[in-house]
């Protein structure tokens, strides 16, 4: 009996340990002031070792090649055929070049999950050196500390001024920068030709204005005797291009600036042309029943079976049509104007380097030199042949061979006037977007209502960001 | 110390329990107990451990239930909609399905068998099938509709109708469970009374109504208290087959648990996200020991 209650009280005693390092586990990291770098160090105590007990060997640990010591670096990019094939050439490039880093490639994350699955590896202490976010994504990323400041003697500023994409600026946060893009892009306007003929258009004379948009996606629209669509001529994709298409391209054509100057303000709704505009958007559905971006396997498959005429889309999209429907007769047109004003949005994916990368100095020096091959002018000429979007360093996107390209020529064209906007946090932004959207065409709201709602949801996220950052 | 061999035996059992005693202390109240500190934490997942703001992130989550359109609120009410219409559609279509599965003698481990094959399925296979299924035009169920000469619908597309087509997945996918406890609980009722009831003239519905009913009653409410669970905590189904895996359209089809995971990794906002969590744990908390008092009255007749 007497030894029964011994294992009882010991059991309880074991238990109580327990619960008491559950609690005290998580109230300590804060006082260590370094949580995320905490789990790093643990992880390469070795490395981590040598670097800071042994500063003079620096340059024993500097060529780890010399011992057929290789530095393995994670870099990751979501699910997309084309792009991971191009940085597949580009890594086997890199390593060649650098024998002494090798470079793993993780790119099994669909793209909705990309953003949650880096989010699971930072408490699980894994996850990528290297990694592609999208530019919208990276005053969160930073505001977080998870990624790290680009060191100004490896990418001077003034080149990143002089020699990228004025889109790239975005990349800049007060003054220090982040990221750097391999490839930038643009929007244009994906016609199918065989569709157009046989609505009795004329393919070689794509629309150039919105009217003309609206005329020829009504006249390319046919319906089956029960009313369903058969060939969209133009629908709308709110979780494709569409949210980008109203935010920076009608508004700023109707005569709204999509933010105020400092982007503490969202002006979606601030004059009657932000309404006029919201109501263009939705006009080509609700009002002229071109087509609904739910039906047939949602966007943009239905571009690529041939069931719909027109599509907004980026130049990455020429990748994806290329590989998966290389018979599809089409042709691409810049965004039609509005009002005479010509428009389009330019946004890109950029690398960063994390802050696991950056809690070791060996493997921050192989991060460094690889994002540095990878946004070379050679690599972004690489990567518009494999993916189709346009070289983020001007030489390689002014080459007159790109200009000249009847498929991409009309993105690069649009370049120069490409305009883009920092964003909070895109995939909020982009959400009340689709709410207001659904709202309007699933329940019959009223559409003025809907776009406050939306301006006040995503103006709170604003609100919350700009309060946190003073 | 001499140990006797009762006592032996009682170390061995001991030795036994330990083992997985650990296993839960590690993988089930460790990863609990450290929910409920990040809960009284901002903790941005990206960025890691945050500092204690007490009880700020429930403050919020009480906010958000009073907002008409927030997420929050939408996820409760969902969630208490996904209970009420699932639980009871699930208890009377299986056991309507356990007593014709009584009825035949022929192919019925066939049927058992095909039955049972969706609880074993993968839920995001589950979702992927029925997603084509419930496809807006190109569907099999619209398919059908339209032979038939029926408007063709949107299901998952339509705020009004995706979360009744979930919840019928739901149910469909648990059936087979449900249907196999009815099974032993109606090969559990004694012959002799359907017997004496047929002796004494009773119909069959009288029958179902007076014997098989009350004598499955702790059967209905072990089933219901699990598929009570189960409810609360979908998750699966509701990912994979909303636009985007968003809960939505605007947000008539998000749960609790899915609100959880938006919280916690796409919106990084760890802190609120496992607020969410100790009340969803409360409130099993509380239906379960509710149902398991209910369940543990001994019932004679």
């Amino acid at each position: 009996m007497k030894l029964k209650r011994m294992y009882t009280l010991m059991a309880m005693l074991v238990m109580v340990a327990l619960i008491a390092s559950a609690c005290a586990a998580p109230a300590a990291a804060p006082a260590a002031e370094a949580p995320a770098t905490e789990a790093v160090a643990t992880e390469a105590p070795a490395a981590e070792a040598a670097a800071t007990e042994a500063p003079a060997e620096e340059a024993a640990a500097e060529a780890p090649a010399a011992d057929g010591d290789v530095i393995e670096i994670e870099y990751w990019q979501y699910n997309f055929e084309a792009r991971i094939l191009a940085m597949d050439m580009l890594i086997e490039q890199f390593e060649a070049e650098n024998p002494g880093i090798k470079v793993i490639h993780n790119s099994d994350i669909p793209y909705d999950q990309f953003r949650d699955k880096i989010a699971a590896s930072v408490p699980a202490g894994v996850g990528p050196d290297v990694v592609t976010l999208y530019y919208a994504w990276q005053p969160a990323w930073v505001a977080a500390d998870y990624i790290v400041p680009l060191p100004a003697d490896v990418f001077p500023p003034e080149e990143v001024n002089t020699q990228f994409s004025p889109l790239v600026q975005a990349s800049f946060q007060d003054g220090q920068l982040y990221t750097l893009p391999t490839a930038v892009r643009t929007l244009a306007l994906l016609y199918n030709k065989d569709l157009m003929t046989a609505a009795g258009l004329d393919p070689e004379k794509p629309p150039t204005t919105v009217e003309e948009l609206e005329e020829q996606a009504v006249k390319c629209t046919t319906f089956d005797d029960a009313g369903n669509y058969v060939i969209m001529g133009f629908p709308v994709a709110m979780s494709g291009q569409a949210h980008h298409w109203f935010r920076e391209i009608l508004l700023r054509q109707y005569g709204q600036a999509p933010q105020s100057e400092d982007n503490r303000t969202i002006l979606w709704n601030a004059s009657q042309a932000g309404y006029d505009a919201w109501n263009q958007l939705l006009k080509f559905e609700m009002e002229l029943k071109t087509g609904d971006a739910t039906l047939f396997d949602g966007d943009p498959n239905y571009f690529l079976a041939g069931q719909s005429c027109f599509q907004l889309d980026g130049s990455f999209r020429l990748g994806t049509i290329a590989n998966n429907a290389p018979d599809l007769n089409f042709g691409v047109t810049e965004i039609p104007t509005a009002n005479g004003v010509k428009m389009t949005f330019g946004s890109y994916w950029t690398h960063g380097i994390t802050n696991k990368a950056a809690a070791d100095p060996a493997r921050m020096e192989a991060a460094e030199k690889f994002l540095k091959f990878i946004t070379t002018p050679a690599a972004g000429t690489l990567w518009v042949a494999e993916t189709g979007e346009l070289p983020a360093q001007l030489e390689a996107a002014s080459d007159p061979a790109l200009l000249a390209d009847p498929k991409l020529g009309p993105f690069a064209a649009g370049l120069p006037y490409a305009a883009s906007t920092f964003l909070v946090d895109e995939s909020v932004v982009r959400q009340s977007l689709i709410d207001a959207y659904d709202a309007v065409k699933l329940n019959g709201a009223d559409p003025a209502e809907e776009l406050d709602f939306a301006v006040q949801t995503s103006q709170e996220l604003y609100d919350e960001f700009w309060a946190a950052d003073e | 110390m001499r140990i006797s061999l009762s006592q032996r035996r009682v170390l061995w059992a001991y030795g036994f329990l330990t083992v997985s005693l650990i296993f839960f202390i590690t993988i089930r109240w460790y990863p609990t107990l450290l929910a409920i500190n990040i809960s009284f934490r901002d903790w941005n997942v990206l960025k890691g451990a945050g500092p204690w703001v007490g009880l700020e992130n429930y403050r919020d989550i009480w906010d958000d239930l009073f907002k008409p359109r927030s997420a929050a609120r939408a996820a409760f009410i969902n969630t208490i909609k996904y209970v009420v219409y699932g639980v009871p559609l699930q208890m009377v279509v299986s056991l309507g399905v356990a007593l014709l599965l009584m009825q035949i003698r022929r192919l019925s481990g066939f049927f058992r068998a095909a039955y049972f094959i969706p609880y074993v399925t993968s839920a995001v296979a589950v979702a992927f099938v029925w997603n084509w299924l419930y496809a807006p035009q190109s569907g099999l169920i619209n398919q059908v509709l339209a032979w038939l000469g029926m408007p063709t619908q949107p299901f998952l597309q339509s705020p009004n109708q995706a979360l009744m087509a979930i919840t019928v997945v739901a149910v469909w996918q648990g059936l087979g469970f449900s249907i196999i406890i009815f099974l032993a609980g109606l090969q559990q009722i004694p012959e002799i009374y359907y017997e004496a009831a047929r002796i004494d003239g009773g119909n069959g519905w009288q029958i179902f109504w007076r014997i098989t009913l009350p004598l499955l009653n702790p059967i209905i409410v072990y089933l219901s208290v699990l598929s009570t669970i189960s409810f609360l905590r979908l998750f699966a189904l509701v990912q994979n087959m909303s636009p985007r895996g968003a809960g939505g359209p605007l947000n008539s089809t998000t749960t609790v648990v899915l609100e959880v995971y938006k919280e916690g990794f796409a919106k990084f906002n760890m802190g609120y996200a496992a607020a969410l969590t100790v009340v969803l744990f409360v409130i099993i908390l509380i239906i379960t020991v509710v149902q398991l008092r209910l369940l543990t009255r001994r019932v004679e007749y």
